[in-house]
């Protein structure tokens, strides 16, 4: 007899064609009735039910995505109701929008997002970040890298997180989300669990087939 | 509430992971950063000259023209390395004053001390450093370094001692890994390693900072089989702007570092790439002339 969803595994890909996928694998498999799954090519995009595209360069995430046909695998997906998590390259990559950038983007988030946009390395940095749509009132500690902001939200694209500043750092549209940051990097899963939530909202196959 | 901080342990690593399953490439003006760039390198590292150059020519090879490295920098969007000798912290906070992202501590440099590494804690910019062994690689660590290397033979174009360096590593890491816990100490004391990395070494069965590779790497398979030995980026040198074709090179090789385990890929990707470097047997050179014995 079926309980509930989370009886149920969730196959989440991570995208592994360059980054930091290992560090969002390690943090899936402390979640419950998950199946991570390394995705780089299409037929490995085919089988998810959610996606994380993980830190890396942009420019090379990108290229390699079209070059092997990854890029159109996860839009068919998406059209088909894929839940899509984007940490730092995966917010670039999400965005429909790059501030002075003709770079390669999937465009499935209705934001602008501003590269590099705290300086180089040595601007790098971490801070306690209230998100509370997602973490009650306890912050998370969340690791900038080179990271950018995002400069505009259009259309039903919602903020979850600003910096003390101001500056918008995490967003949510429909089944998508975005960090600038980096939650892989520390031991706190509420994000990742979040996402593993949205997943499960988005796909209509949890209870019976998986 | 909001505690801010800068150029923490976390952030030093964590640019490492973000360069992993990518290629790092050598590169000495803003043309050819972006033809790197444009390739799908996922950083550079800025030079004077190539390491086969530096190999030919001869003489000192220091840091390299600030001039030279803002023109890289404002180039590419993506990070820029720069190296610097041995033990010459001078030149580092230099690179550091730059704004450069990554600082490789390197042996293709002539070394500027015989004696001590730089003290890598001391700066906010992370550092790269070259090992030969998991002693060599432990130490670095414990002055500071947030991503290793494994040497191989820097402008060689011959891969020998990239695997030589890099199986070490592994096997060393596997030893402890299998030895008992009161084994441990007794096995720092052998590699010449702080006693608290190698405990962390048994633990998790890895390195306590990202593993890459660098030195002799020309081809799209040389890099795959760096990676199916276990290394989590590459470097590469000479190998791409000695080629005769270095665009189509430097693409075929940063695909190779994704599909490293898929040989249809790579046997497709290698297919007309015209003439890889000249390259030189390592057993023909003179100890002197070796650069992976610098440093220790």
């Amino acid at each position: 007899m079926l309980m509930s969803n989370s009886l149920h595994n969730v196959v989440i890909g991570v995208l592994g064609l360059q980054g930091d996928f290992e560090k969002h694998v390690e943090m899936l498999r402390r979640i419950d009735g998950v199946a991570p799954l390394i995705a780089r090519t299409p037929e490995e995009v085919r089988v998810c039910d959610g996606l994380i595209i993980p830190g890396g360069e942009s420019t090379t995430v990108g290229k390699l995505m079209v070059r092997y046909g990854v890029d159109e695998a996860i839009k068919s997906r998406v059209r088909e109701g894929m839940p899509i998590f984007g940490t730092c390259t995966g917010m670039i990559l999400l965005a429909r929008e790059i501030e002075g950038s003709e770079q390669y983007r999937l465009g499935l988030m209705d934001i602008t997002v501003r590269r590099n946009a705290f300086g180089r390395q040595i601007d790098s940095f971490e801070t306690d970040l209230q998100i509370p749509a997602i973490c009650d009132s306890r912050p998370l500690r969340a690791v900038f890298i080179r990271a950018p902001i995002v400069s505009e939200v259009r259309g039903s694209a919602e903020v979850l997180s600003r910096l003390a500043d101001g500056r918008i750092v995490m967003v949510r549209q429909g089944p998508h989300l975005a960090a600038a940051f980096h939650p892989e990097l520390t031991d706190d899963t509420r994000i990742h669990e979040y996402f593993v939530n949205v997943v499960r909202r988005f796909t209509p196959t949890a209870l019976n087939t998986k | 509430m909001t505690e801010e901080q800068k150029s923490t342990w976390r952030t030093k690593v964590g640019l490492a992971e973000m360069l992993k399953g990518g290629v790092i490439m050598d590169v000495t003006d803003a043309e050819q950063a972006k033809i790197a760039e444009d390739a799908g390198a996922v950083a550079v590292m800025a030079l004077e000259r190539v390491p086969a150059d530096i190999r030919r020519e001869g003489g000192v090879a220091r840091m390299a023209d600030p001039l030279k490295i803002l023109e890289i920098m404002s180039a590419v969007s993506i990070p820029v390395m720069a190296k610097v000798r041995i033990g010459h912290f001078v030149e580092a906070q230099v690179l550091e004053a730059l704004g450069v992202d990554y600082i490789d501590e390197s042996e293709v440099l002539t070394p500027a001390d015989e004696e001590h590494h730089i003290d890598k804690h001391k700066f906010n910019v992370p550092f790269v450093c070259g090992c030969r062994d998991l002693g060599e690689a432990l130490r670095r660590i414990g002055e500071g370094a947030a991503m290793i290397r494994t040497k191989g033979e820097a402008g060689t174009g011959n891969i020998v001692e990239a695997v030589r360096h890099m199986r070490t590593v592994m096997s060393e890491i596997r030893k402890i890994q299998s030895m008992r816990e009161d084994e441990l100490m007794a096995e720092a004391k052998r590699l010449g390693a702080p006693y608290e990395l190698v405990v962390e070494v048994h633990r998790t069965g890895k390195l306590p900072v990202p593993n890459f590779s660098a030195g002799g790497i020309a081809t799209p398979a040389d890099a795959a089989l760096m990676m199916q030995l276990g290394a989590e980026a590459v470097f590469v040198g000479s190998g791409i702007f000695k080629s005769e074709n270095p665009a189509k090179r430097a693409k075929a090789i940063v695909d190779a570092v994704t599909h490293y385990d898929k040989p249809e890929i790579i046997a497709e990707l290698s297919k007309g790439l015209g003439r890889a470097m000249d390259g030189i047997d390592v057993r023909q050179l003179e100890e002197r002339e070796l650069l992976s014995v610098r440093g220790w």
